[in-house]
């Protein structure tokens, strides 16, 4: 004991110097750190009192338990694949679409005028209250989720590719037909390389109102997806594997987020 | 401007926009007569517009009305002194703004709506989830926007007002609020928007409210043309708050 008392006071101090020195080099990393561990303590010390209901704060060992269950379950991968490809047909139906609208308003000045206010004013609506006419419309299977996505994700692309579209340099256009570029050469060539920017942060808009949509409606009306297993532990009160499906889906849509930003070269735009 | 410039560059795309609804629509109304779209999926657009009157009146959409406006408005008050508040002490304690603005940012784009179910089970079917669900949803713009009008605030105003020996209140009431308001209010605005739509999609997904609950109601009821009225009135309603708040913000804005 008097050993470990002696190493403990030789240690302590270095240890000690080693974390002031860190906190002087790196104040926002120890910050940041100081606010998890804080919000994970009183995490903890809410669920041990109880003062909240039973069960609605369950301990961080029972979330963190769900989530390997979770993860490890080869059911939720089936149900995440379903969501992921509904969200996926959805934001190709849509995201096809608000390009080709976008390109066309974007190019034409008033077609533009004309059309654009619609989808500006539009845009802002809560897509949602769609959803029971998409029912209607394409039924209660995976289709009326996929045209969630496709309406939610549609506006955001076909604003932000016009918007790019008219931010083109006149210089390169200029160009293009002093080359006597055709117009798929136009578009290939000119046309969308420049417009990379607004269109990969529309898609990265898009894709999140796409989940959002497509998410909720499968809460809504559905037998499958990641949105009717989280209603599904609503119903049954299963708070931990709610908690965890939750922060599952967050780093999953952060995540995608983050990989289309990045496959699109957003990175490098930025940095030039 | 002459007025065949005033006619090509107003009065065409007016023309087109307007022309191009209307006939979509009486194609619609066409087809639908003619059997090439089935009334019983989409209801004519003559019974939507007839619809109106009942939806108006037999559904009580000023009261439906009502409870959205007031839900949206609590939680709109909410994010403004919240989110006002945040943004001022984030852009005060510089480390602390370091440190948690990119997960201001992140929270701002993860599908926060999706928690709602977490939020039933935390308020119960009330109407404190749905203000709840819109604060959450409309707070970050409002933080975001406070930092950076506060942080934008033009160098030789700050000076002129350290030259007059303003305390540190009164810079901040004298100066920097008010040169920072017209990029608060985008972050309010903003934030507004997004609080509207969750209150609006959480009403309709937990069928308790106003105006979201309407649409569920009818939809449940499978009164076709009530349905497609209520989500018109709906879209107006939000076309209507989206032009008020950008007028308001045109307003704020100083003249460069």
């Amino acid at each position: 004991m008097a050993e470990a008392g002696r190493l403990n006071l030789r240690t302590a101090p270095n240890v000690g110097t080693k974390l002031r020195a860190t906190i002087r080099a790196e104040p926002v990393t120890a910050v940041r750190a100081a606010i998890i561990v804080f919000v994970l303590l009183a995490w903890e010390a809410i669920a041990q009192s109880g003062l909240l209901y039973r069960d609605v704060v369950p301990s961080l060992l029972a979330i963190g338990a769900a989530i390997v269950k979770l993860l490890s379950a080869p059911d939720y991968y089936w149900h995440l694949w379903v969501t992921a490809g509904e969200v996926g047909t959805g934001l190709a139906v849509g995201g096809l679409s608000g390009l080709v609208a976008g390109l066309l308003l974007g190019g034409n000045r008033v077609l533009s005028k004309s059309f654009e206010p619609y989808l500006y004013y539009l845009g802002p609506t809560p897509k949602i209250i769609f959803f029971p006419v998409m029912i209607m419309w394409f039924g209660v299977g995976p289709g009326s989720k996929i045209a969630m996505g496709a309406i939610s994700c549609f506006f955001p692309i076909a604003l932000s590719t016009a918007a790019g579209m008219r931010q083109i340099d006149k210089v390169l256009i200029r160009v293009g037909r002093s080359f006597r570029a055709n117009v798929w050469q136009m578009a290939t060539k000119i046309y969308l390389p420049a417009m990379r920017h607004p269109i990969v942060n529309g898609v990265r808009l898009g894709l999140g109102v796409a989940i959002i949509g497509t998410l909720l409606a499968e809460t809504k009306l559905s037998n499958r997806g990641v949105g009717f297993l989280i209603i599904q532990a609503y119903s049954l009160f299963d708070m931990p594997r709610m908690y965890a499906m939750l922060i599952v889906l967050f780093v999953v849509a952060i995540g995608a987020n983050a990989l289309v930003g990045r496959l699109g070269g957003l990175s490098t735009i930025r940095q030039r | 401007m002459s007025i065949a410039a005033v006619a090509r560059t107003r009065i065409l795309p007016l023309a087109l926009g307007t022309g191009t609804f209307v006939a979509a629509i009486l194609a619609v109304e066409a087809l639908i007569r003619i059997g090439a779209i089935n009334r019983f999926i989409v209801p004519l657009p003559s019974q939507i517009a007839m619809a109106f009157e009942r939806v108006i009146v037999e559904e009580d959409i000023a009261e439906r009305f009502r409870l959205t406006f007031f839900e949206a408005l609590a939680a709109g008050a909410m994010i403004t002194a919240v989110g006002v508040s945040l943004g001022l002490l984030l852009f005060r304690i510089n480390v602390l703004r370091q440190a948690t603005e990119t997960w201001v940012a992140a929270m701002a784009s993860a599908p926060t709506v999706l928690m709602y179910p977490l939020f039933l089970v935390i308020f119960g079917r009330s109407a404190w989830t749905i203000i709840m669900m819109g604060f959450v949803a409309g707070l970050p713009p409002v933080i975001l926007k406070t930092i950076e009008g506060l942080a934008g605030t033009r160098r030789v105003l700050i000076n002129v007002g350290r030259s007059f020996k303003l305390s540190g209140a009164q810079l901040f009431i004298k100066i920097l609020f008010p040169a920072a308001l017209p990029t608060i209010f985008v972050g309010i605005r903003l934030g507004l928007i997004f609080t509207l739509i969750n209150v609006v999609g959480v009403e309709f997904l937990i069928n308790f409210g106003g105006l979201g609950q309407l649409i569920n109601d009818l939809a449940e009821r499978y009164d076709l043309p009530g349905t497609y009225a209520a989500i018109c009135f709906v879209i107006l309603v939000s076309v209507c708050f989206f032009v008020l708040t950008e007028w308001v913000e045109r307003w704020l804005r100083p003249v460069d």
